[in-house]
């Protein structure tokens, strides 16, 4: 079968996010919802995954943009990758989004990649990708959860019948500066913080979002609580261009007469949705920000870790990526 | 519809499905001055289109034909701003700009390697910023301004500065990934014509050399920086 041509499908245009919705609710899991399409169109040439209606949202008004609100920023979802790291604005106040939104893919993908279809993107796990029967496609087994299983890129935690990870870069600062996901759909929108936003095995395996067919996601509001904050992104992959993260980390953080008086970490690529520090930010809160802090906050990151037969890397590379973080911010 | 040869580049090539004696569907139809709609009509309703588009496509002449796709989408007819020149092309709606380029407006200076933004070498400039061809829908882009490596040539000819900079630096090695890499190299002297060595390095990081002429290549961007 060719591997390189798609499938014929019906392609809409709308200018309106009222009819973007209507669309995508009238075609429900048939439709499909197209932001800069360097993700879809690999699923649709691999003919892996198919929908015989997409939704181009290129001409959507009002999507695209980067704009100041009352209480924060709010970011179009099909603003590029390369207008949110040049923004003026993201890099001043939340320059942790900029610094993720730099190292994402290539230059030529960050420019029509939207930070929308980087945190709606699927998972990267190569036996899913190659269109196996997998849990996550429908099936009842895991090919990477075997004792031949190639999982070095799999999660340390979370696995449940599924291993895959969150392969975005944006997704941990955004969780970081606890933005919030507008989505709008038939019924009208919602707002759902980006923690929540991302979902694992447990609640569906068959997705990486609470994004349904008919869902549209239409923007991501920052408020203002860590702007302005120490931050640190740091993404570990095989090579500086294209790949996608081992693990990546992102933090924020208010030190005050020495001591770290608020702070905010997650990191990517060791569980199926962004992993949220929470025992380091409770470790390291009211601390210094030195080596000692950074040495117990490491050890305590790892903790519980369950790693797979290739993937045990991952451990001492998380540690010192925390470690890092607290240090280097 | 005055310019005959403009109005069929979407479905003029060399077909034995198209080759009929009226010259086909669309000659006919754009010497008697039939209206868009009943051209377009025409062109789906064609056998003659249809397999003309499959011998264009390969692999995809099954696809076009066992599933017609259902109506309300995007009018396949539309005008493309290529290299300054509007063109006016039949696309589908599952057509890659690699693909209208490459195989309906015969600019074949645009290559195509891996067809899953991997590689670069479909590198052109959409509105002068670098974009992946083979990863861009055709539908998405009309209205844009696009520019290929053929419309770097000069009003008498002449090179580019950066393809000029390539030749005296021994930039390429075989070549394929060229066209690629000196569109990316003219989006980043566009935008910044005095980059440092490692800013060059950054915007050239989106295309793959397999012969790993990648110094060859910061020497001429650099060279070109210096002479524009």
């Amino acid at each position: 079968m060719s591997k390189d041509m798609m499938r014929a499908f019906e392609l809409y245009q709308p200018d309106s996010v009222e009819n973007a919705v209507e669309l995508l609710g009238r075609f429900g899991a048939d439709g499909w919802a197209m932001a800069g399409g360097n993700d879809t169109l690999d699923w649709f040439k691999d003919r892996v995954k198919y929908a015989g209606s997409v939704v181009d949202l290129s001409g959507v008004e009002g999507l695209s943009g980067i704009r100041e609100t009352a209480d924060g920023v709010e970011i179009g979802a099909m603003t590029t990758l390369t207008e949110i790291e040049a923004s003026p604005l993201i890099q001043e106040r939340y320059s942790v989004l900029a610094d993720s939104a730099r190292r994402v893919a290539s230059p030529q993908i960050r420019n029509t990649g939207t930070i929308g279809g980087n945190v709606a993107q699927d998972t990267r796990c190569w036996y899913y990708r190659y269109g196996v029967d997998c849990y996550r496609a429908g099936g009842n087994s895991c090919y990477a959860d075997t004792p031949q299983g190639q999982n070095r890129e799999h999660c340390l935690w979370g696995a449940d019948r599924c291993i895959a990870v969150t392969p975005s870069d944006t997704a941990p600062a955004l969780v970081v500066l606890d933005a919030r996901m507008a989505i709008v759909n038939a019924d009208g929108e919602r707002e759902v913080p980006a923690e929540e936003f991302f979902i694992g095995p447990e609640i569906d395996i068959e997705r990486m979002t609470v994004l349904e067919p008919g869902d549209l996601l239409t923007a991501i509001r920052i408020p203002n609580d860590w702007a302005g904050a120490q931050f640190y992104f740091e993404k570990v992959a095989d090579r500086n261009t294209w790949d996608f993260p081992l693990v990546n980390i992102a933090s924020a953080m208010f030190v005050e007469g020495g001591a770290v008086s608020r702070i905010r970490m997650a990191a990517g690529a060791v569980e199926c949705v962004p992993r949220r520090l929470s025992v380091v930010e409770e470790i390291v809160t009211g601390s210094a920000p030195d080596e000692e802090t950074a040495a117990l906050a490491g050890q305590a990151a790892v903790r519980g870790a369950t790693p797979f037969n290739y993937n045990h890397f991952k451990i001492p590379l998380l540690e010192n990526l925390v470690k890092r973080a607290i240090r280097d911010s | 519809m005055t310019d005959e040869k403009t109005l069929v580049s979407g479905i003029d090539i060399p077909s034995p499905a198209s080759a009929t004696d009226d010259g086909g569907v669309l000659g006919t139809i754009g010497r008697v001055g039939a209206s868009r709609r009943q051209f377009i009509k025409g062109v789906i309703s064609s056998g003659a289109a249809v397999s003309s588009a499959g011998y264009v496509f390969g692999g995809m002449a099954g696809c076009a034909t066992e599933e017609a796709p259902m109506a309300g989408g995007v009018e396949r007819l539309i005008s493309l701003n290529v290299n300054g020149e509007t063109r006016r092309v039949d696309v589908l709606p599952y057509e890659t700009l690699a693909m209208t380029l490459r195989y309906k407006l015969g600019l074949t200076g645009t290559k195509l390697g891996c067809d899953r933004a991997e590689c670069g070498a479909c590198t052109v400039l959409l509105d002068g910023v670098s974009t992946y061809s083979c990863s861009t829908l055709t539908h998405t882009v009309r209205g844009r301004a696009i520019r290929t490596v053929e419309g770097l040539e000069g009003p008498n000819g002449e090179l580019h500065p950066v393809q000029q900079a390539m030749i005296d630096e021994l930039g390429p090695q075989c070549g394929f990934c060229t066209p690629g890499q000196v569109m990316a190299a003219v989006a980043l002297l566009e935008a910044n014509p005095s980059p440092t060595r490692d800013e060059a390095r950054f915007a050239l990081s989106g295309n793959l050399c397999r012969c790993g002429a990648y110094d060859h290549y910061l020497n001429s961007v650099m060279r070109a920086a210096q002479s524009a």
